[in-house]
């Protein structure tokens, strides 16, 4: 057992080392509060994990690297730093207006004064979170009159929004599903990984996005999934997948859901975008709602991040569809077991927001007019940059994809160098495997990013 | 009958064996028979049917059990959360004020915060905390990352622990708030404890504390609630810490500082720091997790911090980055809310030094219900010695009664408490202090 060093402040330096450099030093209960540092009188090789021998002046944490940043987030970071007059950020995920600037909704606003004066208090709400914004979450995302809701076969518990309640559903499935694989999409959100990682579930890719057509590559989708373990977990989004944008057809979505049944695969939904993708909150749940009125299993995550742009609120769920409501309430006790732990409780203001604007009709009605406008202005752009690459582009080259993806990303089929040049020549920021956040953009700039783009395209290998 | 499966068993095999397992076991346990939904187009077992039902949390389960209960004469001594003398919530008027400016002002958007949450919060909980002029953080050694309140705090902290700390057992003191040791092993974490708590003379087992840390392995993580312990309200003295910082340097411990309840434990919040400030003071490491919870009120927006003071600024910012790798996947970013309400008053003189004045009146009230309860029961001369009660310090008392006279409690005056004898000062009030006394008492005259 190596001797351990003191750190005290009195310490002096006055000890001699022995031949491995380690010294046993003397306690000394006088002057402990003396400022003054000691000499490092010995240093140990902090080789990988730390040396169990501490110097008064070494961290014992003298060996934690540094941490690279996040891909997506550094985007933003890079272009902050950038002076150029036409840069343009399409990097991160948030929606912009046309005058590219943040936007609260007014459903928002008018809650968040709502609430402020109703003065409500601020105890701790029950572990699953506040019972208002379960309620309506689950309605939101199953259809009020349906059969699963009506029969409480729903397990519904407040999360911090799509990544927390991804979280809660991926601590689930390593608790009760050991060695249980779950399957996600090539690409797919770039934090998909590190969730599983983190929560120590296994995971593998299907085949997803095909550059040679810039769209789905279903056979290879269809093949992988059938390929997987039985009882594998299968990641969907349910719309406006991320980062390519592009979605599978409404057929196609019946024969992904043949598949996931024939090899008892669990459907695990991540609904991010519902309301944002097409305007319209039924269209965009449709593939969640036609898997469970197929007597499925369902687990599906939901955000209210980018569809109420509430963000920084971190409000979202988990609901996991069981065949009965006793299977429900168990599995509900359990994702409690995981979340107490974890941050005890959810955060209840975003909470409150959403159980407003969904709980009264005139909000209600007022936010799909909004959402509608925010999916509008994204499909606006669309066509703007379609028109732009089509009359500037001689080439011939077929830039319909950009119409037929949806929601706030297009994968554009550039590769990581004609992405730099991107940035380097032309001051457009966007992550490395060639996403652009449409939101970012305005109608404005859309001939600008179409110079870009063909310039990337043609003339960067 | 037993059914053997192997890790090659198909899922399929493993669900049928799970649930052939729970139908065995419930046929032996009556009335716990597994029904399938008979409206249920499912035809093949429930993939969830071997996930049992969880017990009910044992702290908010208590009020749980309260709400359910009809009886006017009801009490909740359970959760920790502030109650006024109308047995109200309180929402402070410092915190009201400072979101009635956050609406106001125009400016203000709903984007996603950094992964370590406000800057501004971040550090102004650092300097709360540490000091203003703490050299630690004059010389930038200190990191502070926004979190889910204390539980959050407290999460993150192990879980990076646990990536990169080469002990990773942790020690927490005997007893302690009950979710403690399932946030540190969830972390990944082992857990240890060490003698705190001394039942025979109601206060701190501090031998016993001193020879557990002392044998503690060389760089074990200790667990210090930094002031009004939970459960106990049993303190160590400025000397008692003392000792505890010289053998936990000597022994190179890393201090892992709870401070739930700065500020509201002796009504001055530099006093309530002195613990965590005693081990910064001699240029050691810790962690520290803060929670705003109870002294701002602020109980369900989830806002505390996780402070992480280094040997060097160089050390401080690359555990940051860790910490970011640790948070990115758990929730992305921390909620804006609370923190910026948090933030607006620490920045502001004004709203600051009201707070401190709402702060040090939740503060005396519970003090003065310490002073109300021990006396109701000395007037009632209910037998023992009754002076820890006033001894102990924030919203706990740790009573010394065990659960059979709780449950007495519970039943005959509608008392909801923990079964471990804690209650929370912080639900009594000046009309109900008679009724408690009378239960304990009972519970002490009638239950032994």
């Amino acid at each position: 057992m190596a001797s351990s060093v003191l750190s005290l402040a009195s310490a002096g330096p006055s000890a001699s080392l022995s031949s491995n450099g380690i010294e046993k030093g003397k306690l000394n209960l006088g002057n402990c509060f003396k400022k003054e540092k000691t000499n490092l009188f010995l240093k140990t090789k902090s080789v990988g994990r730390i040396s169990m021998v501490v110097a008064s002046d070494v961290s014992r944490f003298e060996g934690i690297t540094m941490a690279p940043p996040d891909p997506i987030l550094g985007v933003s970071e890079a272009f902050k730093a950038d002076n150029h007059e036409l840069k343009l950020n399409l990097g991160v995920g948030a929606y912009r207006t046309e005058e590219l600037q943040p936007y609260v909704l007014d459903v928002v606003k008018k809650a968040d004064k709502l609430l402020l004066e109703k003065g409500e208090n601020r105890e701790y709400l029950p572990i699953e979170g506040l019972a208002a914004f379960n309620k309506v979450t689950a309605e939101l995302l199953f259809g009020a009159d349906n059969p699963v809701i009506k029969q409480q076969r729903v397990a519904t518990v407040q999360g911090l929004s799509g990544t927390g309640s991804l979280r809660l559903a991926a601590a689930l499935i390593e608790r009760y599903f050991p060695g249980a694989k779950v399957l996600i999409s090539s690409p797919t959100w770039g934090n998909h990984k590190n969730i599983f990682n983190d929560a120590r579930v296994p995971w593998s890719e299907y085949r997803y996005y095909d550059p040679k057509t810039v769209g789905l590559d279903f056979e290879g989708m269809i093949a992988d999934i059938k390929e997987a373990p039985e009882g594998s977990f299968i990641l969907l989004h349910g719309c406006a997948h991320n980062p390519t944008g592009i979605d599978p057809t409404p057929e196609q979505w019946e024969t992904i859901a043949d598949v996931i049944q024939e090899k008892n695969h669990i459907p695990f939904f991540d609904i991010a975008y519902q309301g944002f993708a097409s305007g319209s909150l039924d269209t965009d749940a449709a593939s969640v709602r036609m898997f469970v009125a197929r007597g499925m299993e369902v687990i599906a995550a939901q955000s209210y991040s980018k569809n109420l742009g509430l963000y920084a609120e971190r409000i979202g769920a988990i609901n996991v569809v069981c065949s009965s409501s006793d299977d429900a309430a168990r599995v509900k006790s359990q994702l409690k077991r995981i979340a107490r732990p974890m941050y005890s409780n959810p955060p209840v203001h975003g909470a409150r927001i959403v159980a407003s604007v969904v709980g009264d009709a005139a909000l209600f009605k007022e936010w799909n007019a909004e959402m509608e406008m925010m999916a509008g202005r994204i499909m606006n752009v669309r066509q703007k940059l379609f028109d732009s690459l089509s009359s500037k582009d001689k080439s011939g080259k077929d830039w319909s994809f950009v119409l037929r993806q949806i929601g706030m990303f297009s994968f554009t089929g550039l590769n990581k160098a004609q992405c730099d040049n991107m940035t380097n020549k032309w001051h457009v920021y966007m992550t490395k495997d060639g996403r652009i956040s449409l939101a970012g953009l305005s109608l404005a700039k859309c001939e600008y990013l179409a110079d870009a783009i063909i310039d990337s395209y043609h003339n960067v290998s | 009958m037993r059914h053997e499966f192997t890790s090659s068993s198909s899922p399929a095999d493993r669900r049928l064996n799970a649930l052939i397992r729970h139908l065995a076991t419930a046929s032996i346990q009556s009335g716990t028979a597994v029904a399938f939904s008979p409206t249920s187009s499912f035809h093949g077992d429930s993939i969830f049917s071997h996930v049992v039902l969880a017990p009910e949390d044992p702290i908010l389960g208590v009020t749980v059990a309260y709400n359910k209960d009809p009886s006017p004469v009801k009490l909740n001594l359970g959760v920790g959360a502030y109650r006024t003398e109308e047995g109200k919530p309180l929402v402070l008027n410092v915190v009201r004020k400072a979101e009635q400016m956050l609406l106001n002002d125009r400016a203000r958007v709903k984007e996603y915060l950094p992964i370590v949450g406000i800057a501004d919060f971040n550090k102004l909980s650092a300097k709360l905390i540490l000091g203003a002029d703490s050299p630690a953080i004059q010389e930038n050694r200190v990191t502070t990352v926004q979190c889910l309140s204390g539980t959050g705090s407290l999460r993150v902290g192990a879980e990076f622990m646990a990536r990169h700390y080469h002990q990773k057992t942790i020690y927490i003191p005997q007893p302690t708030w009950g979710n403690h040791p399932k946030i540190f092993t969830l972390a990944g974490l082992s857990v240890k404890t060490y003698r705190y708590y001394d039942p025979t003379t109601r206060g701190l087992n501090f031998q016993g504390l001193l020879e557990d840390l002392g044998s503690a392995p060389s760089g074990s993580i200790v667990l210090l609630h930094a002031c009004a312990h939970n459960p106990t309200g049993v303190d160590p003295t400025l000397q008692q810490w003392e000792q505890i910082r010289q053998l936990m340097r000597s022994k190179a411990l890393l201090p892992f500082f709870d401070s739930a309840y700065q500020g509201f434990a002796s009504g001055s919040l530099d006093q309530d720091a002195q613990s965590v400030r005693m081990f910064v003071a001699d240029s050691g490491e810790c962690f520290v997790a803060q929670s705003y919870a109870k002294n701002m009120g602020l109980y369900g927006e989830r806002v505390g911090a996780l402070s992480v003071v280094c040997k060097t600024a160089d050390v401080a910012s690359r555990i940051e980055s860790q910490l970011k790798l640790v948070i990115r996947p758990m929730f992305s970013n921390p909620p804006i809310h609370g923190a910026s309400i948090v933030a607006t008053i620490l920045k502001d003189s004004n709203m600051f030094r009201e707070w401190t004045i709402e702060l040090k009146a939740m503060a005396d009230r519970i003090i003065s219900m310490r002073k109300q309860l021990f006396d109701a029961l000395r007037t009632r001369g209910t037998p023992g010695d009754w002076s820890h009660i006033i001894k102990q310090i924030g919203m706990f008392t740790f009573t010394g009664l065990n659960s059979k006279q709780v449950e007495f409690m519970t039943r005959e005056y509608n008392i909801y408490m923990t079964s471990d004898g804690r209650i929370s000062m912080a639900g009594l009030s000046s009309k109900t202090v008679s009724h408690l006394a009378d239960a304990i008492h009972a519970a002490v005259t009638r239950m032994p």
